[in-house]
């Protein structure tokens, strides 16, 4: 038993290096695509302290409309920008309509604001768009190849290619542009913030509206990837112990973590899932979240907790 | 005038320490618990089964998860999870011990509920709030896939379900799919009142106190004395007590079979919005919550008809998740206090009527 848990599975991996590296790079890829998700929630989360549990069904909202928009014939880049659009407008509405109602309440009650957003929004997209499950197809190449005996997927690439591109515009964004500026100083203090003058209420409203882009992004490479159908909220949970792992509020962090979190799962699936039955995927990521947090309470580039009586 | 404590002298120290001090409290709960034994005289089998039964097993967690969630302040989302621990403990016992007494048979898997929440609760010492809630998740995923998984918990059956067993009491049969729907109805609300009658003294005691106080702020509570290990996990075992009581009434007073799925994270999210829209840190609150959360969507898929519209069955599915979701966002603007605090807002009202100053 002990043998099957702690020797075996390192000797299958050192057995056949290749097939190890190709479950790896499988789970790094994979990685990449929670990391989007987990990237809205750390946006929301720093500008304006609300753990937004809707970014799942942001994700679904986004992608279906784009999949409804082109449906209905609009060509690709015209439904890409109606969708920007709509996800802006919802920013919008969001804010006007929810958080400034909400502001100076506890975390827990705008953390259930957001659950019942993530119905609302269920609701609407639905009653709009339809309920059938949809493909997705912006023309994103999707073609297998081998590098060294590893098989690779061009789509994988390009999943992890536009995420590497986002997050490289996130980055400079909030570097260098004055918005961008804000937005961290809004992250930091929020009183500081209002008292040099931030308006911050448009803020979360940019906030809220990159979220939606960044969404959308995800929204793209999930629903290409497994088609666009109510199960793609679901990745939200996927993405809350990619958070954990990294901590709420760094954007390395989510990188970082959602690439151990899909590394981990894959790897732990694929050689220890059999001893206990498979199906590990829904919990594993869980534990090691769990395991990392005794450790380090605040997660890996989290800032430090201080509490003072 | 009619509501008021004028001329109700204490004269004695059981008198000053009373659960319900105003003597029109106690004329009210009386009346209400007299009230709630004798529906099954009036109600009909559709209301018991597809309304009250349900709505006193959500009572029942939902007090289990105010109790860590309002009192405690450990946010908490594994309650389906713990629920799922009571259901299949309770059927395990069961079925290798017929015998035993099935309301032993619930308090006893309600302790394995427990003692699995003790074990999820150790987190808590570390972290704390939304990591906490997270990690909680933890639970409610594990705990699901093991029960799926592992034979040995619903007696390697092929469908994977556990079926309540029928099981007596008094030769009357209590539990089970046989067991008439008055006579479950009953023995869930003996269950919850006893229980919610615990609860209430649970959290005006010592220990309520305790919790209060870490809850309020853990450091300050650590340095007047209170020991955050003992105070924090015997929250996570009691609440988790509760959770598995009312999962052991979910499978045999209510649903009759289940499965995994019966224990999913929309349980787990539904018992958290009826402790939140009842009102965190208060037991009148769970009931109020879970009578909210219970009545709405049956309440709004009979609505559209009642005026006269009709749309297609899906298109009225979405549109009553749509309306559930913006209902729950309105009732946290309006009063995110929860509607326990609207009632306490009326009693206080009443007091001066009919001459407010």
């Amino acid at each position: 038993m002990l043998y099957n848990v702690l020797i075996a599975p390192f000797v299958d991996m050192a057995g056949s290096p290749v097939f190890f590296a190709e479950v790896v790079i499988g789970g790094l890829l994979t990685g990449v695509m929670y990391s989007l998700v987990a990237l809205g929630f750390v946006l929301i989360f720093k500008a304006s302290g609300v753990f937004n549990f809707a970014q799942g069904v942001m994700v679904l909202f986004a992608a279906l409309t784009l999949v409804g928009l082109m449906e209905r014939g609009a060509p690709v880049w015209l439904a890409l920008i109606l969708t920007v659009m709509v996800m802006t407008a919802l920013a919008f509405a969001i804010e006007r309509i929810m958080l400034r109602q909400l502001v100076n309440q506890e975390g827990i009650i705008l953390f259930m604001a957001t659950i019942g957003l993530t119905f609302v929004l269920q609701g609407l997209g639905e009653t709009l768009w339809g309920s059938n499950v949809k493909a997705l197809d912006v023309g994103i190449p999707n073609q297998s190849f081998e590098v060294g005996g590893i098989l690779l997927n061009e789509f994988d690439l390009f999943a992890a290619a536009s995420g590497a591109v986002l997050v490289t515009v996130l980055a400079i964004f909030f570097h260098y542009t004055r918005i961008g500026r804000a937005l961290r100083a809004v992250a930091d203090d929020h009183q500081a913030a209002l008292s040099v003058g931030i308006p911050l209420k448009s803020i979360w409203v940019i906030v809220w509206s990159v979220a939606g882009v960044v969404g959308l992004v995800a929204g793209i490479m999930w629903g290409a990837k497994s088609g666009v159908q109510f199960s793609l909220s679901l990745i939200a949970l996927k993405a809350l112990p990619v958070l954990i792992l990294g901590g709420f509020t760094s954007v390395p962090g989510a990188i970082v973590g959602g690439l151990i979190i899909g590394v981990g799962e894959k790897v732990a699936e694929i050689y220890w899932g059999p001893l206990v039955g498979g199906a590990i995927e829904n919990w594993f990521a869980y534990m090691l979240a769990l395991v990392f947090l005794v450790f380090r309470p605040q997660g890996l580039f989290g800032e430090r907790i201080i509490e003072r009586v | 005038m009619i509501y008021r404590e004028a001329g109700q002298f204490k004269t004695s120290y059981a008198s000053d320490q009373m659960v319900f001090p105003i003597l029109q409290d106690r004329w009210c709960i009386a009346a209400i618990i007299l009230l709630a034994y004798a529906i099954p005289l009036m109600a009909n089998e559709y209301w018991l089964q597809a309304i009250l039964i349900p709505f006193l097993i959500f009572a029942f967690a939902a007090i289990g998860l105010n109790l860590l969630v309002g009192y405690a302040g450990q946010l908490s989302l594994g309650t389906g999870g713990f629920m799922a621990v009571g259901g299949y403990m309770t059927y395990k016992i069961t079925t290798s011990f017929p015998d035993l007494n099935i309301i032993v048979v619930f308090l006893l898997s309600g302790l394995l509920a427990a003692l699995v929440g003790l074990i999820f609760g150790l987190p808590s010492l570390r972290i704390k709030g939304f990591y906490l809630a997270v990690a909680t998740l933890a639970a409610q995923f594990f705990l699901g896939w093991i029960f799926n998984k592992v034979g040995w918990f619903y007696n390697y059956s092929s469908s994977g379900t556990i079926t309540a067993p029928p099981r007596k009491m008094f030769g009357i049969m209590i539990a089970g799919p046989q067991a008439s729907a008055e006579v479950r109805y009953l023995v869930a609300l003996t269950l919850v009142v006893v229980f919610a009658l615990i609860a209430k003294n649970l959290v005006r005691g010592k220990v309520g106190r305790a919790w209060m106080a870490i809850r309020d702020m853990d450091i300050a509570a650590e340095i007047i004395g209170i020991r955050p290990l003992q105070t924090k996990l015997l929250a996570f075992a009691i609440s988790s007590f509760y959770c598995g009581v009312a999962g052991a009434m979910t499978v045999f007073l209510w649903l009759g079979s289940a499965e995994t799925e019966a224990f999913d994270i929309f349980l787990s999210f539904n018992i958290l919005f009826m402790v939140i829209i009842g009102g965190l840190g208060s037991i009148l609150g769970s009931f109020l919550g879970a009578a909210f959360i219970t009545l709405m969507p049956i309440f709004l898929t009979n609505a559209p008809p009642l005026f006269g519209l009709t749309m297609p069955i899906d298109t009225q599915k979405h549109i009553e998740v749509m309306i559930f979701g913006s209902l729950i966002i309105f009732f946290l603007i309006v009063e995110p206090n929860g509607l326990a605090r609207l009632w306490q807002i009326s009693k206080e009202k009443l007091r001066l009527w009919p001459f407010p100053y």
